[in-house]
């Protein structure tokens, strides 16, 4: 058997030690436009604040790819799938047959038209080989201006503020984060930033662009030594798309991560998810999604039985040590808490529990996720004392039997 | 393979496995220094309501959710454990939003992730809780 992996980022990783599980002698093949061993891609942000380096960027150990004999092709991009001749037709034209397919390609920078760029050189934020140019370019002088203050932005901004002169933010949205939070979370995160030095200018976007100086259409003008255009990603799914697979917004896969030509599997960034908090098939670029896909995937190729059904938008994301934890959707009644810096909200509807926002209260919130993931009815256990505290004494004795008493 | 079980009836709420826990983890061996006016951040919690008591640590879950979150790869399950690497960690907090069971958490000193290892990672070398639950509320054996 020949398995494919397109993209040796978190999907792609987790198909092969899934495929490994129940297939020791296959062949396995990981292709990758980077040059990097597999590195977790949202650490790129901890690298230039420091809290991480190249090394422990590794995301599975050095001698991984050796140990479970994986045969990399490195720097060397997939330009089309023969879906008919089941090969993947690489840059060079050497073409790699394939018995299963996993495309795992991941997002990529969108950087919207504005009047001007052409006149300034710009970074992304979405690899390591931008954080290690961008890091080229940090000084205690220079001005930063990011285009974008959602969560690629912002954690770009965290990454650097402390290690250049002033960096602005420019968002169309009225608040920082808006995929995540609500106003009074994005305010208390905005405060936080602003405390490191960064200025926002939100509601407003760039009208004009001069050599190192932005216009923006409130009339504000922002002169810049660096420029970061964070203003969201797109999906990679023309590989797909052009073999004739059914693509929506990102690429259409059953729940086993087989999109509709036989054979080919999709999962992470590039894929849609069935989010069943909101019941809507969309977009969910998040890494714990890629990895769930992507093991699920590696199940189905190497003829094991596997089913991805609940998946649910999360996010933890830290600002200079303070954190903000998220999850589901934000609609139906709310539950609020607001003690200093802090804050906490949930939402639900009858039954269920559909989303929440913690900011600067981690503790224990994997119990919340867990009514989310777990589609565990409200009815079943004790809202009350679980909008306060995330315990398990909220659960019925014979649920805390069942995790704690036997093995899981 | 052995792991940590959870006897619910037994447990009288003393909390007395959190102090151990947070002795063995302080790689000290006279008890007083490692806890007396300190604040503690044991890696198992006693919840408490009315009648009902219980421990709660690591369960070293099989498809642990936390590992497979877990986006520095500092996370992973080995030989039955799941194990943390603090130095990969860099302290994001995914595990803390995943873990079905509230048992990975924020160490406050570091600004990284703890859990459980059993004990595996102190002076104690095997787990401290459970050596001194007076009442056998928490077991170390092998169950199904």
């Amino acid at each position: 058997m020949e398995y494919v992996i397109i993209g040796n980022s978190t999907a792609g990783i987790a198909a092969a030690e899934s495929i490994r599980k129940l297939d020791a002698s296959g062949k396995v093949t990981i292709l990758s436009d980077e040059p990097f061993h597999t590195y977790g891609r949202p650490l790129i942000s901890y690298y230039l604040l420091g809290k991480t380096d190249a090394e422990h960027m590794n995301y599975r150990p050095a001698d991984f790819y050796q140990k479970n004999n994986i045969r990399t092709l490195f720097s060397v991009r997939a330009e089309r799938i023969d879906a008919v001749k089941k090969q993947v037709v690489l840059q060079d034209g050497k073409k790699l047959k394939y018995d299963k397919l996993l495309v795992a390609t991941g997002s990529r920078p969108f950087v919207p038209p504005m009047e001007g760029l052409e006149k300034n050189e710009y970074f992304t934020f979405m690899t390591y080989a931008d954080a290690l140019a961008l890091k080229k370019q940090l000084s205690p002088e220079k001005k930063v201006l990011i285009i974008g203050a959602g969560l690629i932005g912002l954690k770009c901004l965290e990454g650097i503020a402390d290690r250049v002169g002033k960096v602005s933010v420019v968002d169309m949205a009225p608040h920082v984060l808006p995929s995540i939070l609500d106003e009074y979370g994005a305010f208390l995160v905005q405060k936080q930033l602003e405390k490191h030095g960064a200025q926002f200018y939100l509601s407003d976007s760039v009208a004009s662009f001069e050599k190192g100086m932005a216009n923006l259409k409130s009339g504000a003008r922002i002169p810049f030594d660096i420029l970061v255009v964070a203003a969201g990603v797109r999906p990679n799914v023309e590989l797909v798309r052009d073999a004739g697979g059914k693509v929506g917004r990102g690429i259409l896969t059953d729940d086993r991560q087989e999109t509709s030509l036989k054979d080919v599997y999709a999962a992470g960034d590039c894929t849609e998810s069935y989010d069943i908090t909101c019941n809507q098939s969309r977009i969910l670029a998040l890494l714990p999604n890629a990895q769930f896909q992507g093991a699920c995937a590696g199940t189905n190729m190497a003829g094991g039985e596997a089913h991805f059904t609940n998946a649910v938008p999360m996010n933890a994301i830290g600002f200079f040590g303070s954190h903000v934890l998220t999850a589901g959707s934000y609609f139906g009644d709310t539950y609020e808490e607001k003690r200093g810096e802090t804050y906490k909200k949930l939402f639900f509807d009858g039954e269920k529990l559909n989303g929440f926002i913690l900011v600067d209260l981690p503790e224990r919130a994997g119990i919340y996720t867990s009514l989310l993931r777990g589609k565990i009815s409200l009815s079943e256990v004790d809202f009350e004392a679980l909008k306060r505290d995330p315990g398990l004494i909220a659960f019925s004795a014979a649920y805390r039997a069942e995790k704690l008493a036997r093995r899981v | 393979m052995k792991r940590i079980y959870v006897n619910e009836k037994w447990c009288l709420g003393c909390h007395r496995c959190e102090y151990e826990c947070a002795f063995a983890n302080s790689h000290l061996t006279d008890m007083v220094k490692a806890l007396k006016g300190k604040a503690i951040y044991p890696k198992i919690r006693v919840e408490d309501g009315g009648d009902v008591h219980f421990a709660v640590n690591c369960r070293h879950c099989t498809e642990a959710v936390c590992v497979r979150s877990c986006i520095a790869g500092a996370l992973s399950f080995q030989d039955g454990m799941v194990v943390i690497d603090q130095n990969k960690c860099v302290g994001c907090l995914t595990c803390v939003l995943v873990c079905p069971f509230g048992a990975i958490m924020p160490a406050p000193e570091v600004g990284v992730a703890q859990k459980c290892m059993l004990c595996t990672d102190n002076l104690t070398g095997e787990p401290n809780c459970v050596k001194n639950c007076i009442n056998n509320a928490i077991v170390y054996e092998e169950r199904d």
